[in-house]
């Protein structure tokens, strides 16, 4: 019986081991390779050891590319928030309310492509939606992805739309899941508004605290889509992170070390992420 | 039944392949816009006709994903004819041995009826590797009607005299100027413009193949030049997050006055337009050097390891004919390689073969005669100091290490010639 259920174990992972090795493990591991060596896709492949990590870390555009995915991540700590809140607001049971949670899911459903193009004509600089306004209530316009300063936050604020949109759809399916006796026993206790919220319904929702948390994280240091449509890391290199670098360094510098090598750091770095938050909710859930 | 229906649609595939591949020739294109796509089917379908024993499989890519998949093709198995660019994007694929040599094509006759300077841009070492078929000059695009308004009676000839007309348009609020850079390419073109001016050809040629340093004086010298119209502030305002499309609307709209760009943007003019955007070259800034001109040269080429390679040779050698350069060239309002072939009725293009035709030497471009990897760095150098000039040194400083990275260090100078 026992064997039989162990080869019944074998034979039902294989398909899915077998194509997550084919298509991630292999893949990955000649990436990590790759950043091993010097080549230009056309030329035999030199081996220069750590050459080129030793020059990413004194590589001053992926200092920038590091920094920009960190405040990235910063500021997506603001899509669960804005999520929680829109999640809240649009479980009333109200009139009106299928149409405002339609409207305000609406973002996530388009491509990050329609959004970052969006968002581009709505800041640009000479013929945009915002400085027509601007313009029209005779203040002064704004060039924010002209400016080294504001590109990169300008393009987290067109990504934080249909982050948060996420979040709330996160949040709602969370919140549907909440018992109601849990509510209600808390309400006959003599809770209210605040302290339900927060001593409530907030503790209840931890496993989808994580999943937000987590699915934001990942997203942003993942981003390259926008920066791709809206700035191609401009002005220079002032807005790049390191998903865009690492194609730029790859396919248009044709360095596909140097590329696999920021991949690699890439991959690290949100294995890191990733890791410290299981383990979070592993060592809250045993406590 | 499905089953059975899907192989014996295998097996008649597996049959069809060796018959394919006997007298097919393929060639895989990067002609996406709608006029060269459409010349070169028509290319093509006459080839075909004159030659009913070959079988042309014309494979058409997005010119992006067509710079990547070239790599791929060259050292895996390629198809029989690819379209590429000459120059340096040209000598990287011939070093390795990538590419096939043509110099048989080139007999006597055909060889006297190309342009000598686009010759020299598909040969290494005197054996040509490619076919040139088209070119365009790049130059100064303006309005003369705003220059009018300005009180500018004649287009600038010179340096001095283009700086003088930025100050008259200024003062009548037009921007001198369009330019858009968040593509970068477009700053490159006043780099390699002045650079040739100042300093010529062979320098500029050298420079690109990273035999000189970037911090060297007389390439601060360019930029000490393009300082002046930077802080004059004749380019456009937020130039670095316009693409060169936006910044023309510019024009159009009467906010600017002139732009630096490729004839490929008379296409682009809108019909009101037409009559008053007038060509000129790029002023002189330097009395005792000759013309020289940046002409991105389009071409064709066998990889190494083609396998018609007989067939391939028969398309390029018609491509080589005045009559097929011509056509071609009249269809995508380009300027063709072959001396011998008319042009499209056209004043720009006149006035660009013209211009191609009397000059002393052409450039590609700073992206087309220079590594990839040096250039995407080099360009972003340039729209920073065209946003902020005083980091000059800074940003010459990290295009010479990228360069030292690139090319390894100076090669021993050379005795004077």
């Amino acid at each position: 019986m026992r064997t039989r259920r162990g080869l019944s174990t074998v034979v039902l992972l294989a398909p899915a081991c077998l194509l997550f090795s084919l298509f991630v493990v292999y893949p990955l591991v000649r990436g990590i390779a790759l950043s091993f060596y010097e080549w230009n896709g056309v030329d035999a492949k030199t081996w220069v050891g750590l050459d080129n990590y030793r020059e990413l870390f004194a590589d001053p555009v992926f200092a920038t590319a590091l920094a920009n995915n960190f405040r990235w991540l910063c500021c997506y700590v603001a899509a669960p928030l804005l999520g929680f809140g829109l999640a809240l607001l649009v479980n009333q049971r109200l009139p009106g309310m299928q149409l405002a949670r339609s409207l305000f899911f609406m973002p996530f459903v388009l491509s990050q492509v329609v959004v970052g193009l969006v968002f581009s004509w709505f800041f640009h600089s000479r013929f945009g939606l915002l400085n027509e306004i601007l313009g029209g209530l005779g203040l002064a316009t704004v060039a924010p992805l002209d400016s080294e300063r504001w590109s990169i936050y300008t393009m987290i604020v067109a990504g934080l739309w249909p982050q948060t949109a996420y979040c709330m759809i996160l949040y709602l399916t969370g919140l549907a899941t909440l018992p109601r006796e849990l509510t209600d026993a808390a309400r006959v206790d003599g809770a209210r508004r605040w302290s339900l919220l927060r001593y409530v319904v907030v503790p209840q929702l931890r496993p989808v605290h994580f999943i937000v948390f987590m699915v934001c994280a990942v997203a942003a240091l993942r981003s390259f889509d926008y920066v791709m449509i809206m700035t191609l890391g401009g002005p220079y290199d002032s807005s790049t992170v390191l998903g865009y670098y690492m194609y730029e360094q790859t396919f248009l510098s044709q360095r596909y070390g140097y590329g696999a090598a920021i991949a690699t750091v890439l991959l690290a770095l949100m294995s890191c992420i990733v890791f410290a938050l299981l383990w979070h909710l592993f060592y809250r859930e045993r406590r | 039944m499905i089953k059975q229906a899907q192989l014996v649609l295998l097996v008649a595939l597996a049959c069809l392949a060796p018959l394919a591949s006997a007298g097919t020739l393929v060639v895989n294109a990067n002609t996406t816009d709608p006029a060269p796509r459409a010349a070169w089917e028509d290319v093509v379908a006459r080839f075909q006709g004159d030659n009913p024993d070959i079988q042309v499989q014309f494979n058409i890519y997005d010119s992006e994903s067509y710079k990547k998949s070239i790599r791929n093709w060259l050292t895996g198995s390629p198809p029989d004819v690819v379209f590429w660019y000459a120059g340096h994007r040209m000598r990287q694929f011939v070093t390795p041995g990538l590419l096939e040599d043509l110099s048989d094509l080139y007999v006597t006759g055909v060889k006297e009826s190309i342009h000598p300077s686009a010759l020299d841009l598909v040969s290494v070492a005197g054996r040509q590797y490619g076919i040139p078929y088209t070119y365009y000059q790049i130059g100064l695009y303006f309005r003369r009607d705003l220059l009018a308004t300005a009180g500018i009676a004649e287009p600038p000839q010179d340096w001095k005299e283009l700086l003088a007309a930025c100050g008259k348009l200024k003062a009548k609020g037009i921007e001198p100027f369009a330019i858009g850079t968040r593509d970068l390419w477009p700053a490159a073109a006043w780099f390699d413009y002045i650079d040739l001016r100042l300093n010529g050809l062979a320098f500029h040629m050298d420079l690109m193949r990273g035999a000189i340093p970037y911090t060297d004086r007389r390439v601060v010298r360019v930029f000490e030049h393009w300082r002046d119209p930077v802080n004059m502030g004749c380019f456009s305002r937020n130039h670095a997050s316009s693409s060169w499309q936006e910044s023309q609307a510019l024009v159009y709209t009467g906010k600017a006055a002139m732009m630096l760009m490729g004839n490929f943007i008379v296409a682009n003019f809108p019909p009101e337009m037409r009559d008053r955007m007038e060509f000129i070259p790029f002023p002189s800034m330097s009395a005792d050097l000759g013309r020289f001109e940046d002409a991105p040269v389009n071409t064709l080429h066998i990889p190494a390891r083609a396998r018609n390679k007989e067939d391939a040779r028969r398309f390029l050698s018609y491509v080589l004919r005045a009559d097929v350069q011509e056509a071609l060239n009249k269809a995508t309002l380009q300027i063709p390689v072959n001396l011998r072939s008319g042009v499209a009725p056209d004043r720009f293009i006149i006035q660009g073969r013209e211009l191609l035709a009397r000059a002393d030497g052409l450039a590609q471009y700073f992206d087309r005669d220079t590594s990839e990897d040096l250039a995407n760095i080099a360009m972003k150098g340039f729209q920073e100091f065209m946003l902020y000039p005083d980091r000059l040194d800074a940003i010459l400083a990290n295009i010479e290490r990228a360069r030292l990275r690139i090319y390894g260090a100076p090669p021993a100078p050379s005795p004077a010639k």
